[in-house]
Order: structure tokens, then C-alpha cells, then sequence
């Protein structure tokens, strides 16, 4: 579904990405994690085609397609989907005129009519009770003056609602406490099926206990440097990352 | 500066040639002001750059110019603006309509409406009620600085008057629209004066209309007084052309307990300003003064509001947005007037703007005044574009830029549109926005003038 080769992308002319390559199929769920400032944030903005982010080197295919040369909208259209770390408010814009418009553009895109208003809220309804998100949250502008618990689960929401093939939630869990933390894990994996992924980027294992990963890899200054099974984030979690920068270094040295 | 300016000796000239016209026409008790007031213009003058609140606003385009300055439509011309019909759907008023400033002739000038309000012509309220008149009028409006406001007490001879007697709630709105139409470039003044009586509930929509593509200019003053634990709503929709000039001063007087709310929409103009004083009179006082604008094109639109807190436990609130596309301009200029003993004031301001161009600008400038030490307040004002994380955001969601930046400056636009509490207002405004913005709308709802 997703190939990433050699991917290598500046900030401002930083080099934040230094070769990263990763393949994930249907039905994976995929965590990365490390460190903060080795670079898992800015492989989500380069996957959802954020401008700052510039990619200098690599491929990213998704779906037999050229990701890359993707506007940020059809990426989403084709069924890609981030949840933010820090989720923006927009006042004035109802989240029920929001997900009517995402909804319907990608309706437009897949050749589909737009969906008539009761079908919607019936929709709205039914995501609602899955993701376990007051109802009151979605009368009200999006994300505008919602507690940074009630920002997460709404990401969580708005990705029930457009059924991503692919998702990439950034650090949805941090800042979260542990009823949240379930409320976003069990989203999670309600929407997991055999034909969708998710990317899951985290720095603390505690998001792992509820989402259990097929793949663990570790990113360390802008390289993945090991890949393992889930019992690699227990590990991480027990012995922080210390010994991983160790062995790195060990490595450049040798 | 010694003398008088050129364009300040064309509206002496103006008054000489018409005030006896005028003064023939009008209550002996709203002639009485006139010569006092012509004086204090004479010695004001048309406001210029150098006034520190026009220091923006450039009003030669429209005031260096040669108007009719009297022009009492005959019964005709009122027979066809009865015929201008508000097209709003849903939406259940009282109306009124005024052209060119006048009151019509044709029907009744003065109506009770069953729940015992007055609405019509202030002329006629002068001498019908003439000791409820020389209670209110001319007590609110005045100006150390602004000569436009004498100069409308000394010219102006009609416009609406609405009493709403104690205790009276009205729950239906009264609409007033104020056409203007004629034949020759025209300079409109009219005055209006609302008493809203102790406990009394009311609100008006006031909605401005040009129907002739000559170059209008309108000098409007309206006096409101709000009794004690009254509540009143005054909305104004504006939409005139781009050769019209439309200058409003607006002077609230409350009382204790009294809440208030005034709205100014700015659709559409050449030249728009609307100056807005709110004077807290009396204990735990609240008002929510708030305004919108889209401009284009060459169109200026300014807004002066003056918040007056003069006794304590007092409340108020600004919220005033612009959206300024092409070389549009605009101004927004916030006065908070803290007196010493107005403690535990509450008091905030909110100016937000978008230029959607280079070539657009934006003056605010906000003016605290604070004597009085128990009090919060809080002023911010931004210029800017949209917002790029929150484009990125809806991208990230498959909606389109275009569409993404058309739901950002709706949003934008909607938090003061939903400050209407009249429901069918509420949703035609957020309809007209949207076409607006939408560029669907280039030019004035119901227009016939076609100024491009």
C-alpha cells in the first residue's frame, strides 16, 4: 500500500530525514517511535504534503501512485488521513459543515452523489457513538474551545467519518489521560480492517498497550534504525532510548 | 488654520440656500437647535485628516462635490418606494420606509401597533409628543470634535421615531428602509430618535438602500435612549452602491440594568463610516457593539466606536471583523473610556481583518482610557492573511483550497453574523456572505443600479 524509499527531506535547509524506507501492507497497523527532534513528525507532514517540509531525495508510491506529486487534498481523497498533534481551532466553521464538505468532495472524487442531509447526520450519528464523542462537540466550531483530550478524540471522529485506507495519527496520545488514551486506542481499533493501515506515532509505549502493533521501528536521527515486533516498544518502555543511541553511535564508529 | 475650508463653505452655502425651506417644514422644538448647531459646524467643519478620528478616512472624494441639499420627495416617488420590498424570506417586521431621508407623506405618519409602541415620522412625534421629544431629543448626540453631527442637527428635518412605553416587549422587529433615489446627485441627512423605556424590550433593523446611480451622500444621527433593565438590538445592513457616501453617527444612552446590542453589516458602499458611541449611564449597564464589512474594489469602510463607562459594574464588548480584497481600505478605531468611579469594569475589544490582497490595508487603532484602578480590560487587534495551518487543515481533509479559503473567511465572517439574534437576518447573512465572498455577488442585493 505504502512504500517509502530512501526518503530524505530538509526543514528550512536542515536535513530532518536522512534515508528512510518503509513498506506497509493492508491490515498492518505500524508504530514508530523515538525520540523527540529525530524526525517522526516530519515524515507525517511529508506524507500528507505539507509545503515546508521539503522532500530532497526518495520515493513514497502509495497505491501504485507517485505520492509526491499529490496535492494535500487528494492524498486525502485517496484515502489518506493524519491525525494532527496539535489539532487547529477554526471559529465560525461547524464541524458539521466541515465533515459535510470533506464528505462530499471525496464523494465527488470516487464519482459518488453527495450524500443527502438525513443520510449524513444519520452518518454523524452512528461515529459519534463508535468513537464515543459527546455529541455536543460537533454542534459547535471545530475544535474551538475544546480541551486538548476533547482535540484528539475529534481527530479520532473525523477520521470514523472519511474512512481512511491509510491513517497516521501524530502523537494522538500525548497529553491524554488514560480514559481518553482508551477512548482514542478503541477508536483505532474499531476502524481497523483487513484493507486499511495506520501509521502510529508515538514517543511513550503506553498507547501500544491498547493498539497492538504488527511493527515496531524506531527512528533516531532521521534514520530508522531497528525494526522488531511489538515486544520492541515493552522493551523501549523498560530501558528508554538510551541504549539505542549507544548502539548507533557504536555503529558509525565501527 | 484660520478660515474656512473650500469644501466646509459649500455645506455653509448649502444651509443658507435651504434652512428655510427646512425650518418651514420641521417642529418648532427641532428648529430650535438648528442656529447653535450651524454655529458649532461652522467653527468644526467638515472633518479632515488632521481629526484624529478621521486621520484614515479621506471624505474629500464625497464632500468636495456639489449636491442637492434639499430634496423633499414628492407623493409620487413614495408611492413607488412602498413598492421596494424587502426581499428576506421569513423574515416577520414591522416596516418602515424612508426616502431620501424623508417619512412618506402618503400613509399614515405616526402608527400605533397593538402592543402599544409608536413608529413613523420624528417630525410629526414632535408635535404630537412634544414633551416626550424635548425629553430625549438632542440630548444624546453631540460631538467636541465631529462636525458632521451639528451639522445634521442643524439640517435635518425628519426620519424615524419609535417609542416603546414602559414595560412594552415587542417581540417582532421593526425594519426601516431607507432608500435613497433621485434624479440629481443628493445629500441626504435624516435623524432618527428611539426611547425604549424603562423594562421595555424592542429591537430594529436598519437597512440602507441606494436606487439610482447618481453620487449619493448620506449624514444619518440616531439617538437612542435605553431605560433602566431595557433591553433594545439594533442591526444595520448596508448596501448601497460604489458612488454612494454613507456617514452614520449613532449615540446610545443606557440606563442601569440595560443591556443593548448594536451590529453594523457593511454589505456594500463606496464610502462607508459608521461612528458608534455607547455611554454606559448608569449601574451593571452591558452592551455589545460589533460590525462586519467586505470591501472591494476603491471602497473605504471605517468604524469609530466609543465606549463611554461612567458608572461602575458596568460591561462591554467589541467584536468588529473585515475581509479587504483589491485596493479596498478600512478602518477600525476603538475608544474605551474608563471614568474614575466606573469600577469593576469590564471592558474588551476585538479587531480581526483579512486582506486578501497586497493591495488592501488596514489602520486599527485601539484607545484606552483608563482612570478608574478595579477594572478589566483587553484589546487586540490583528491584520493578516488566512490562517495557513488551518487551510492545511481542511487540505488535509480532501476540501480544496479555494473551497478551504471560502470556508475560512465564512468562518471568519460568521462569528459576528451569529450574533443576530432574528434567525431569518441571521441565516440571509450568512447567505449574502457567502455569495459574496463566493464572488456571485459583485454588487448589492435587489440592486438596479449596476455600479459594477
Amino acid at each position: 500500500m505504502l512504500d517509502i524509499k530512501n526518503l530524505k527531506a530538509s526543514i528550512t535547509g536542515k536535513n530532518i530525514l536522512k534515508g528512510i524506507s518503509l513498506h506497509v501492507k493492508r491490515g498492518e497497523i505500524h508504530a514508530i517511535m523515538g525520540p523527540n527532534g529525530s524526525g517522526k513528525s516530519t515524515l507525517a507532514s511529508v506524507l500528507v504534503g505539507r509545503e515546508f517540509a521539503e522532500v530532497t531525495e526518495g520515493t513514497i508510491t502509495y497505491m501504485g501512485n507517485n505520492l509526491l506529486e499529490m496535492s494535500p487534498e487528494d492524498r486525502a481523497k485517496e484515502g489518506i488521513f493524519l491525525g494532527f498533534q496539535y489539532p487547529i481551532e477554526i471559529p465560525g466553521v461547524s464541524m458539521v459543515n466541515f465533515m459535510k464538505t470533506a464528505i462530499n468532495e471525496k464523494r465527488k472524487h470516487l464519482g459518488l452523489e453527495p450524500l443527502s442531509a438525513s443520510d449524513f447526520l444519520k452518518m454523524m450519528r452512528e461515529k459519534k457513538e463508535l468513537v464515543e464523542i459527546d455529541s455536543k462537540l460537533a454542534n459547535r466550531s471545530v475544535n474551538e474551545g475544546f480541551s486538548g483530550g476533547e482535540k484528539k478524540k475529534n481527530e479520532i471522529f473525523q477520521m470514523a467519518m472519511l474512512e481512511p485506507k491509510l491513517a497516521i495519527l501524530d502523537e494522538t496520545d500525548s497529553g491524554l489521560d488514560i480514559d481518553a488514551l482508551k477512548i482514542v486506542a478503541n477508536g483505532v481499533n474499531k476502524l481497523k480492517r483487513p484493507d486499511n493501515a495506520f501509521i502510529v506515532i508515538t514517543h511513550y509505549q503506553r498507547l501500544l498497550d491498547y493498539i497492538v502493533p504488527d511493527v515496531v521501528h524506531v527512528l533516531y536521527d532521521g534514520r530508522i534504525v531497528k525494526t522488531a515486533g511489538k515486544e520492541l516498544a515493552l522493551e523501549l518502555e523498560a530501558k528508554g532510548y538510551d541504549w539505542i543511541k549507544k548502539e548507533v553511535e557504536n555503529n558509525v564508529v565501527a | 488654520m484660520n478660515g474656512v475650508s473650500d469644501i466646509t463653505e459649500k455645506y455653509l452655502r448649502l444651509y443658507r440656500e435651504n434652512i428655510d425651506k427646512i425650518s418651514s417644514l420641521s417642529s418648532p422644538y427641532i428648529n430650535s437647535f438648528r442656529s447653535a448647531a450651524f454655529q458649532r459646524f461652522s467653527e468644526l467643519g467638515i472633518p479632515t485628516k488632521k481629526d484624529e478620528a478621521y486621520k484614515y478616512t479621506n471624505l474629500g472624494l464625497y464632500f468636495d462635490h456639489d449636491y442637492s441639499g434639499y430634496f423633499m420627495p414628492v407623493e409620487s416617488d413614495f408611492v413607488k418606494a412602498e413598492e421596494f420590498r424587502c426581499d428576506v424570506e421569513d423574515l416577520d417586521t414591522h416596516g418602515l420606509v424612508l426616502l431620501n431621508g424623508f417619512y412618506p407623506t402618503i400613509n399614515e405618519k405616526l402608527r400605533q401597533l397593538p402592543s402599544g409602541v409608536w413608529i413613523g415620522s420624528l417630525n410629526e412625534a414632535a408635535m404630537k409628543f412634544p414633551d416626550l421629544v424635548e425629553k430625549h431629543y438632542g440630548k444624546y448626540a453631540y460631538s467636541e470634535t465631529d462636525g458632521l453631527v451639528h451639522l445634521n442637527t442643524a439640517m435635518a428635518s425628519d426620519g424615524v421615531f419609535v417609542w416603546v412605553p414602559e414595560g412594552v416587549r415587542l417581540n417582532k422587529p421593526v425594519q426601516v428602509v431607507n432608500l435613497v433615489q433621485s434624479e440629481v446627485d443628493t445629500f441626504v441627512q435624516l435623524r432618527n430618535l428611539f426611547i425604549v423605556e424603562k423594562d421595555a424590550e424592542f429591537s430594529i433593523i436598519i437597512c440602507d438602500h441606494t436606487l439610482a446611480p447618481k453620487k449619493f451622500l448620506t449624514n444619518a444621527v440616531t439617538e437612542i435612549f435605553v431605560g433602566e433593565n431595557a433591553h433594545f438590538d439594533l442591526i444595520r445592513v448596508q448596501n448601497e452602491h460604489n458612488a454612494a457616501c454613507k456617514m452614520t453617527h449613532t449615540f446610545m444612552h443606557q440606563e442601569k440594568k440595560s443591556i443593548t446590542s448594536s451590529n453594523n453589516m457593511t454589505l456594500h458602499g463606496g464610502l462607508v463610516r459608521n461612528s458608534t458611541y455607547h455611554y454606559l449611564g448608569g449601574e451593571r449597564a452591558e452592551t455589545n457593539s460589533s460590525g462586519l464589512f467586505l470591501a472591494d474594489k476603491w471602497q473605504h469602510v471605517d468604524n469609530y466606536v466609543n465606549v463611554d463607562h461612567a458608572f461602575p459594574d458596568c460591561t462591554s464588548n467589541q467584536l468588529f471583523k473585515g475581509v479587504l480584497d483589491d485596493m479596498s481600505t478600512g478602518v477600525f478605531n476603538g475608544r474605551i473610556l474608563v471614568r474614575p468611579d466606573a469600577q469593576r469594569t469590564l471592558a474588551y475589544q476585538k479587531n480581526n481583518n483579512i486582506l486578501l490582497t497586497d493591495d488592501a490595508r488596514m489602520d486599527t487603532k485601539p484607545q484606552l482610557e483608563i482612570f478608574a484602578d478595579d477594572v478589566k480590560c483587553s484589546h487586540g487587534a490583528t491584520v493578516g492573511q488566512l490562517d495557513d495551518n488551518a487551510l492545511f487543515y481542511l487540505q488535509s481533509r480532501g476540501i480544496n483550497k479555494r473551497e478551504a479559503k471560502l470556508m475560512l473567511m465564512f468562518g471568519f465572517a460568521h462569528e459576528v453574523i451569529q450574533n443576530i439574534r432574528i434567525e431569518p437576518l441571521r441565516e440571509r447573512m450568512d447567505n449574502l456572505v457567502m455569495q459574496r465572498l463566493r464572488g456571485e455577488l459583485s454588487r448589492c442585493a435587489n440592486c438596479v443600479v449596476k455600479c459594477g
